[in-house]
């Protein structure tokens, strides 16, 4: 008892985070601007508003502000402390004990244990049919797979409330990325009285009630969305911005000349355009890391073609990819080339040496037609593949600029542009030769990579590699993981289950005068609490 | 005239249930689906949603459920994309905006077009008629996708006078109803002009001369009526087009309408409210349809049904 007592009293004092939450500090000498407001570009129409519900990139953005989750990020990307002010870890590192802080929901009620437990069983539970389901199976939590599932009821989660400010969340596994899966929208708070009083409308201005910086005043389907700052938040006196705004333009050359006309503080730069724009605006135009990797999926699969069952073919095709043309010719936005499938900035990644990288073009594409000759391709039996690609200019772009590439090497591609959901139904059948992907960070650790090309992975071109399992089988409770990631990644660089392009990168232009963005967490998550408004 | 007018409504309802047939087979059988996604769901995901929307039916059953829901409850059911809307809320959000600037545009465009048809035709092969009918070709050569950017530069970014896109006031109104407006105001002036210069050369016009009559009383009394019939047929559907909204519209100007929610529905596979909006589109064009056959009578005595 007094050991087990020792030890967990150890384990706390170890995993006390010892940073404050961030908040908005401006820098002595910066005058604040009258109006703290700021205007945020989105692309789409918002789909959802409920955390459990949400499966994009722009409902997050919006759902970060309105919630909290249990930890948060600062401006690097690194775990703080969000509605949980502390946590303590066993030793098996399978139960997590969160200490709730006092916060109020947006009606003044407390945030309780209860609603991080009602939130969870929400998203685990069938009846909820979230799209996000799968997120409780992938943090392991206790129990998740069967609730999924429907073979047990939503009360049998791994997660409880102790007391009204303790919760208690059980794991099948040790999972060195729990913490970092927090801060998705999907295990955020929800407040359990309201969801049930209103039901699917729950999310409508009016009667959205959230535990976040800031509180939901409209919502205009596809034109705005306006949030004010909630004085209820826990660190509402740290909290400098009041207004902001999420406004939709669909057509990025309109929303860039918006920007250029004061409407909006935020925007992407359409695809080519940094170059120009960095010139006339270098207050404006940044560059920073984006947790997506831009790939051609070849088909391993039965179904796939014969040639590609030839490591050496897939070899040729890596070499053969002209990632700098693709990187500083077609994109030009600070985009890096891509030799692994994890992207650069991911936190704990180190890449592992890679000889192709180091070498010149030339002698790239010499070394590519040595091993396509010795695999039985010439100009006598020249390859001929397709490549699939869903419509969007910049992938025609690339994928034109892919089939002059090969057709160096001797290989013929014929370009296949296809909508987007046949695209995807055509790879989720193995119905292709060489098709485009991407793939985004779920949290900040390689394996939300990796786990990608897993033999039970989502894995589409069906790659199965027994090494490249067991790698990432012992990353799940090695004291170093990044040597095994390394390894999975040197298995990948051989392997070629994919020709890796391009590692992204978020090309957007930013009013100056908003000062607090984070400009190198690659989870491109952000927190407007963080950010003010200066005089300009 | 009335029992015309109930036959036609008697064939609406089986019209309207051929094309919710059609249309609901026709999108099913497109590959792909609501929940299919570059991260595939997992089986059991799908299977919840899918059992959720009642996809896991046999496509009759659904289309069965689907009708009844309409007929009983006027029920468009859940949005498959949205889950916090349904149809009925989408709809309800964007139709009223496609339709203020739809309504807008189009009593602007045939105010302007039949002005501008009839002077041209009235003036025919002088100066006036040249510049109306080269205004009216330059209007409809540019598409509006090309119009729309030019207006934002000019009055966005250049002058600063209206906002550059959203949906509220009478401001955000003027640039999505030029946009929207100016082709369809071009088409109706070449129509309104070779029409009119038709019936300018006809028998009943040199009569109404020949008594003496002013070229003001036999333009407008004589030559007008007749004239107009070509351009009503047009309007008819016209008046749906531009109340269902423009894709472009919609898309440039973030107004928020259902021409954009159309289009994004079929690409979603968002099957509901790509369902609810053809319904609406449909039965808006046929009951503008009758409402076309119905003036024909009254402007035309010798239509009789």
């Amino acid at each position: 008892m007094t050991k087990l007592f020792l030890t967990t009293a150890l384990a706390a004092i170890l995993a006390v985070p010892t940073l404050p939450a961030l908040a908005a500090t401006p820098a002595p000498g910066e005058k604040l601007a009258a109006q703290q407001s700021y205007n945020y570009w989105l692309l789409d129409a918002i789909k959802t508003l409920d955390p459990q519900k949400n499966t994009d990139r722009e409902g997050s953005d919006v759902i970060n502000q309105l919630f909290e989750g249990l930890t948060s990020q600062d401006a690097k990307g690194a775990i703080i402390p969000g509605l949980a002010e502390s946590w303590t870890v066993s030793d098996d590192k399978k139960v997590y004990t969160f200490k709730l802080r006092d916060a109020k929901w947006s009606n003044g009620d407390p945030v309780t244990a209860n609603d991080v437990v009602f939130a969870w069983r929400r998203l685990a539970d069938p009846a909820t049919a979230s799209e996000y389901a799968w997120f409780a199976e992938l943090a392991n939590i206790a129990n998740a797979s069967e609730v999924v599932k429907g073979d047990q009821p939503a009360d049998q989660l791994g997660v409880k409330a102790v007391d009204d400010r303790t919760l208690e969340v059980t794991l099948t596994q040790g999972t060195p990325y729990f913490l970092k899966m927090l801060t998705n929208a999907s295990l955020f708070p929800v407040p359990q009285k309201v969801v049930e009083a209103e039901g699917d409308n729950w999310t409508q201005p009016g009667k959205l009630v959230g535990n976040g910086a800031f509180t939901l005043v409209s919502h205009d389907l596809g034109v705005q969305l306006t949030l004010k700052k909630s004085d209820t938040y826990w660190d509402a006196a740290n909290t400098i911005l009041t207004d902001l705004k999420f406004t939709t333009v669909s057509d990025v050359n309109a929303a860039l000349t918006r920007f250029q006309a004061g409407e909006l503080d935020y925007t992407e730069i359409p695809g080519g355009q940094y170059p120009r724009l960095e010139k006339e605006y270098p207050d404006a135009a940044t560059v920073s890391p984006k947790a997506c990797t831009y790939a051609y999926i070849l088909n391993l699969s039965d179904k796939g073609p014969e040639a590609l069952k030839d490591k050496r073919v897939r070899q040729a095709l890596a070499l053969g990819m002209q990632r700098d043309i693709v990187v500083n010719n077609i994109l030009q936005g600070g985009q890096k080339p891509a030799w692994t499938w994890t992207h650069w900035a991911m936190d704990g990644f180190a890449e592992p040496e890679n000889q192709w990288a180091a070498m010149s073009q030339e002698d790239r594409t010499a070394k590519a037609k040595e091993l396509l000759a010795e695999a039985g391709y010439g100009p006598d039996k020249p390859l001929a593949l397709s490549l699939q690609y869903n419509t969007s200019e910049d992938h025609k772009k690339i994928a034109v600029a892919a089939q002059q590439f090969y057709k160096q090497l001797g290989v013929n591609v014929t370009l296949n542009n296809v909508e987007w959901k046949v695209h995807t139904d055509k790879m989720q059948n193995q119905d292709f030769d060489m098709a485009r992907y991407a793939w985004c960070a779920d949290y900040n650790e390689p394996s939300t990579f990796l786990d990608y090309f897993r033999s039970t992975g989502k894995n589409e071109g069906k790659f199965n590699n027994a090494d490249y399992d067991a790698a990432l089988d012992h990353a799940k409770t090695a004291e170093n993981p990044a040597e095994d990631y390394k390894k999975a990644e040197a298995i990948l660089a051989d392997e070629v289950p994919g020709v890796f392009v391009y590692n992204y990168a978020s090309v957007a232009m930013r009013n100056p005068a908003i000062k607090g963005v984070p400009l190198e967490n690659p989870m491109n998550d952000w927190y407007a609490k963080d950010f003010y408004r200066v005089e300009q | 005239m009335f029992g015309f007018i109930l036959r036609r409504l008697a064939v609406a309802i089986p019209t309207l249930l051929l094309l919710i047939i059609i249309s609901f087979v026709l999108m099913h059988s497109a590959p792909g689906g609501p929940f299919t996604q570059e991260r595939a769901l997992p089986p059991q995901v799908l299977a919840n949603l899918d059992a959720k929307y009642g996809l896991d039916q046999p496509l009759i059953v659904q289309m069965w459920t689907y009708i009844v829901g309409i007929v009983t409850r006027f029920d468009f059911g859940p949005s498959f994309i949205y889950p916090d809307l349904s149809v009925n809320d989408i709809i309800s959000q964007g139709f009223p905006v496609t339709l203020t600037y739809g309504a807008i545009g189009f009593t602007l465009s045939v105010l302007f077009g039949v002005m501008l048809g009839i002077v041209a035709a009235i003036r025919h092969n002088t100066w006036i008629d040249t510049a109306a009918v080269g205004v009216s070709i330059g209007a409809q050569v540019l598409p509006n996708f090309v119009i729309a950017p030019i207006l934002v530069l000019v009055f966005t970014l250049w002058l600063r006078w209206l906002p550059g896109g959203g949906w509220g006031g009478w401001p955000y109104w003027v640039m999505p109803i030029i946009a929207l407006t100016l082709s369809h105001m071009a088409s109706i002036a070449r129509l309104t002009r070779s029409s009119m210069l038709e019936v300018l050369g006809s028998n009943h016009i040199r009569t109404a001369r020949a008594k003496g009559l002013s070229e003001r009383a036999v333009i407008m009394r004589h030559a007008l009526k007749p004239a107009m019939l070509p351009v009503i047929s047009y309007l008819g559907p016209l008046f749906v087009t531009m109340i269902t909204g423009s894709v472009v519209v919609d898309m440039y100007f973030s107004t928020g309408g259902i021409g954009r929610s159309f289009v994004d529905s079929a690409l979603s596979r968002d099957y509901a409210v790509m369902m609810g909006i053809t319904i609406l589109v449909g039965a808006l064009t046929i009951f503008f349809n009758l409402l076309v056959d119905v003036l024909y009578a009254w402007i035309d005595p010798k239509i009789r049904y």
